[in-house]
């Protein structure tokens, strides 16, 4: 092959229709970075993948986000005051954290990002929130305290912090017409959000429709059923089969587990690499990925108040099932009967020629 | 630019030109700090630094009135790398509270999973977030000259990590691009996957409880996790003497390295992986258990070891205000006034401990900061003790303990000896950690490549002991409880980068107060009210420059090894005004130290 020739094959690749984008990450929200940790620990697609042009037909990508970044204070800061200037575009935001409500107090932060070079105080996060939201391409909250206010959301809290659509709004549509896209977990699901991510990539690139999400701007494809319709433990349940001590393989409804009811994809993916998890593994579900967690689900040590009729009915029907699996599953569980030694065949052979 | 700086030796003149600096957010770390510094170019030292936060969250407001059968899920949201030792901490102080003691197997699965924790942890944070200090592209921006050595400089353990000169292992750390740096990022997804397997999920686990575990121990369990673990040991064969070589490489190349970050040797350690042949829970034993742990808490003040019991750690514990945004609690509420065995508890214990933030504006010298000021109490003194990240106070107490002896982990009274058998392509190791000359930076970088193998050599016994458990047909994970009306307790822990404590107490079956104390409110807090600079302030203070550029060039970068080498989490910043930086006072002032 002459060096100046193309390969036949390149046809099928096709250029971006944007060729880079940027992805500013805020994680000075009220957050513990759990949800740029976790991010870390993906493979489908890893942070390099996505990074490095492992895959075919994304735009270049420049990651800002501070766990990770190699630039420090002003060097990194600068992408944001680009960003905000409008010369950084386009950008997708990320933001990690539920976000303070500043106006309950009279001065100071409770949560900021860099130094105003005029006042010499914090840049507060609702604030650049406010500056960049309506210059981005899209807006994505990584983690139930950014989707939804989470834990530090908790009653009695002093920062009245909340989620990304109770402080732009639930109708608050980016400048590319995306609502705002909700990535819950607490930490995210580590795959949950690099394929959202990626979606998002193939979007800008032109590669992909608009993203589905359902009324809570949840992608439908990771969050469309319960934890319990994946959950490998479903067949105790249904067998009536609940533990009351933990460490045990049975169903854990009755420890206080609420997967029937919770939007979670976890008992199918695992953790990562199909690892761990929540209820497969031995843990009780507590609602990490919903818009009421965690009040609406503590204590979490007690068994959901509306799943005692379902688990009570279950444990009805599922004694009966059980007693009739039991039955056929001993059947099952023997060798029929023409399997065995001897001169004579029993297996209802009957050639048309005997000889 | 062959020129290496001086370090900062001649003598200070009280004419100083100071330019402010600061670098916030201070990045490749987990939180929001900032380090304002005023730094003194002509002698190339800092002369001043101030550490601050900017994040406020809540939790010991939020936690009060809530069932203290939540707190290990609540708390665990604290820390998004080390969530899991906070959940852990709080399953101690909730088994002391309920007074239950979990089946053996529960302990062996925690420990499992915690040291999975250190050795993902610290393997990420060494290699992907602060190996990036050390890399080719930092070195070339910042000291040329040294990256210019090190392409001449052979690395005296080649033959066992396969790079022939150190700037070969620079470049190998390069972000993304460096083979190292990618291997270091899979490696820490191996060591998460072993995670997962015992404590279900990273970073806030789902089969951690009060009692004992969810996780339900099987054979296929310990063989998921071991031919993992073997993978890791193989790994930390060529790791340990890769920074060896890196960091004895930077002593020889920029003479009066070891000043950087060095600070008085103040450490303090608060144990590791509980025995559960010897651990009960109960305060009144916690003398016992303590020192029965597999690495021994101690406090080590200026190269001695002061104590190795619990329960002096934890009544020396002192919270001091003086540059937080809190009020203080001196009218507040005294919910302990002596502990379990009749010692008096001080007003300033986190189990009398109010918590009432006062939000403000931001004033270096008086309050500027979300953090408080943890001390501990010695001979009358309240003492700013730091974690050295974690792994350097572990492995000095430990080693100055003299009492770890597993056969895979020996303490010697001056050192600690770490054993790794034969694997796949390596044969076995044995590594020593020595007790350094200084706590500083290199050596708290260093210590902590040390502790991964030590976690890799724990880990090995523990599977050993859970199997031998599963074998005797000893699968019982989780004894029962019942929440008293009324009962203070506390956990001590080690989080990855250093001691973490929780204190509760409960009044009618709820949180009555609820104080976690993580590392790093001991290494980020700012001057207490006795005016006492806290562990990143001090270490940074006077800490040379060795950095090749001028100031409007200037990067920081001895500055950051400083702080990284603490290995910093905290939703917190450090700001840095480079070039325009403002000039504090302008005098006549010797030329020192030329820059290259």
């Amino acid at each position: 092959m002459a060096a100046n020739t193309l390969p036949y094959g390149r046809k099928t690749q096709r250029p971006p229709a944007v060729k880079e984008v940027h992805v500013l990450w805020i994680t000075a929200g009220l957050s513990c970075d759990g949800d740029s940790v976790s991010i870390t620990a993906a493979t489908q697609p890893s942070i390099e993948d996505v990074l490095l042009g492992a895959i075919p037909g994304l735009p270049k990508v420049h990651l800002h986000n501070p766990v990770l970044a190699y630039e420090v204070g002003d060097d990194f800061m600068k992408a944001w005051y680009e960003a905000d200037a409008g010369r950084l575009d386009p950008f997708v935001l990320v933001v990690e954290g539920s976000i303070p409500n500043e106006k309950v107090k009279n001065e100071g932060y409770w949560a900021a990002l860099g130094t105003d070079p005029a006042s010499g105080q914090p840049v507060t996060t609702c604030e650049w929130i406010n500056r960049l939201a309506p210059k981005a391409l899209a807006v994505v909250g990584a983690g139930t305290c950014a989707t939804y206010g989470g834990i530090h959301a908790m009653q009695g809290n002093p920062t009245g912090c909340m989620g990304l659509n109770d402080f732009l709004g639930w109708d608050w549509k980016s400048k590319a017409g995306l609502p705002i896209v909700n990535v819950p977990g607490c930490p995210v699901q580590p795959d949950n959000f690099m394929e959202t991510l990626l979606y998002l990539l193939y979007q800008v690139a032109g590669l992909a429709p608009m993203i589905p999400l359902d009324d809570r701007g949840r992608p439908k494809w990771l969050f469309g059923a319960t934890v319990h319709e994946g959950c490998d433990r479903g067949g105790y349940y249904e067998q009536g089969q609940f533990t009351k001590e933990y460490g045990q393989p049975e169903c854990l409804v009755r420890l206080g587990c609420w997967g029937p009811v919770v939007n979670c994809n976890v008992t199918k993916r695992g953790w990562m690499a199909g690892i761990g998890g929540c209820p497969n593994v031995g843990g009780i579900c507590i609602g990490c990925t919903m818009p009421g967690f965690p009040d609406k689900f503590m204590p979490f040590m007690d068994e959901p108040p509306g799943a005692k009729i379902s688990s009570d009915t279950a444990t009805v029907y599922g004694t009966a099932i059980r007693a009739l699996r039991h039955f056929t599953n001993d059947t099952a569980n023997k060798e029929t009967k023409w399997r065995h030694k001897g001169t004579k065949l029993t297996t209802g052979y009957q050639p048309a020629h005997i000889s | 630019m062959a020129t290496l700086t001086q370090p900062g030796v001649e003598s200070r003149s009280p004419d100083r030109r100071l330019v402010e600096m600061s670098w916030d957010p201070i990045t490749r770390i987990v939180g929001s700090l900032g380090i304002y510094t005023k730094i003194d170019f002509a002698n190339r030292e800092v002369a001043e630094c101030y550490s601050t936060s900017s994040i406020f969250r809540g939790y010991s407001i939020f936690m009060k009135g809530k069932d203290p059968r939540d707190a290990h899920f609540i708390t665990s949201r604290i820390c998004g790398i080390c969530g899991d030792n906070h959940a852990t901490c709080a399953t101690y102080a909730q088994n002391m509270a309920f007074g239950v003691r979990p089946p053996d197997m529960a302990e062996w699965i925690v420990n499992l999973g915690e040291a999975a924790e250190y050795m993902f942890d610290h393997n990420i944070f060494q290699d992907n977030l602060v190996g990036v200090d050390f890399c080719e592209q930092m070195v070339k921006e910042t000291n040329p000259g040294v990256l210019d050595k090190a392409g001449r400089t052979d690395c005296p353990h080649a033959e066992q990590h396969g790079f022939r000169k150190i700037a070969d292992i620079m470049r190998a750390l390069n972000p993304f691009t460096g083979e190292f740096y990618r291997e270091a990022l899979q490696m820490s997804r191996l060591t998460r996957e072993m995670f997962c397997l015992m404590e279900g999920r990273h970073v806030h686990p789902s089969t951690l409880y009060p009692g004992g575990v969810g996780t339900v121990p099987t054979i296929q369990l310990f063989t998921d996790y071991l031919v993992r673990l073997m993978k890791y040991v193989e790994f930390m064969k060529r790791v340990v003497p890769l920074h060896d070589d890196l960091f004895d490489f930077f002593y020889q190349a920029l003479p009066g390295y070891e000043k950087v970050g060095q600070r008085r040797v103040l450490l303090g350690c608060w144990g590791s992986w509980n025995d559960p042949k010897v651990c009960d829970y109960t305060y009144k034993n916690m003398d016992e258990w303590g020192n029965a742990m597999f690495v021994t808490p101690g406090i080590v003040v200026d190269g001695k070891l002061v104590t190795t019991n619990l329960v002096d750690i934890n009544l020396g514990i002192r919270i001091l205000l003086g540059s937080s945004y809190y009020d203080d609690w001196e009218q507040g509420e005294i919910f302990v006034k002596q502990d379990p065995l009749g010692n008096p508890v001080d007003r300033h214990h986190p189990w009398n401990q109010t918590t009432t933030p006062r939000p403000q504006k931001r004033k270096f010298g008086d309050k500027y900061t979300w953090v408080m000021s943890p001390r501990w109490r010695h001979e009358g003194q309240d003492l700013a003790i730091d974690t050295g990240g974690g792994p350097l106070a572990r492995l000095w107490a430990t080693a100055l303990a003299n009492k770890v002896d597993i056969g895979y982990i020996k303490s010697t009274g001056h050192s600690v000896k770490m054993y790794l058998p034969k694997t796949a392509n390596k044969p076995e190791v044995e590594f020593e950690w020595n007790i350094p000359q200084w706590s500083n930076a290199i050596e708290r970088d260093r210590a902590r490549t040390y502790f991964q193998a030590y976690a890799a050599a724990a880990a090995l016994h523990f599977a050993e002991k859970a199997m031998a458990e599963l074998h005797a047909g000893h699968t019982k994970t989780w004894n029962d409880f019942k929440v008293p009306d009324e009962a203070i307790s506390c956990g001590f822990h080690e989080a990855v980068r250093g001691v973490l404590s929780h204190h509760v107490v409960i009044r009618k079956g709820k949180i009555a107060n609820y104080h976690p104390y993580p590392p790093t409110p001991w290494n980020a807090s700012p001057r207490d009210i006795h005016g006492t600079a806290g562990p990143y302030e001090d270490a940074v203070q006077n800490t040379p420059i060795f950095e090749e550029n001028p100031p409007d060039k200037f990067r920081g970068i001895d500055i950051m090894r400083a702080v990284r080498s603490f290995d910093p989490c905290l939703p917190c910043g450090v700001h840095m005004y480079l070039g325009n930086g403002k000039t504090l006072e302008t005098r006549h002032m010797p030329m020192f130290g030329a820059q290259g």
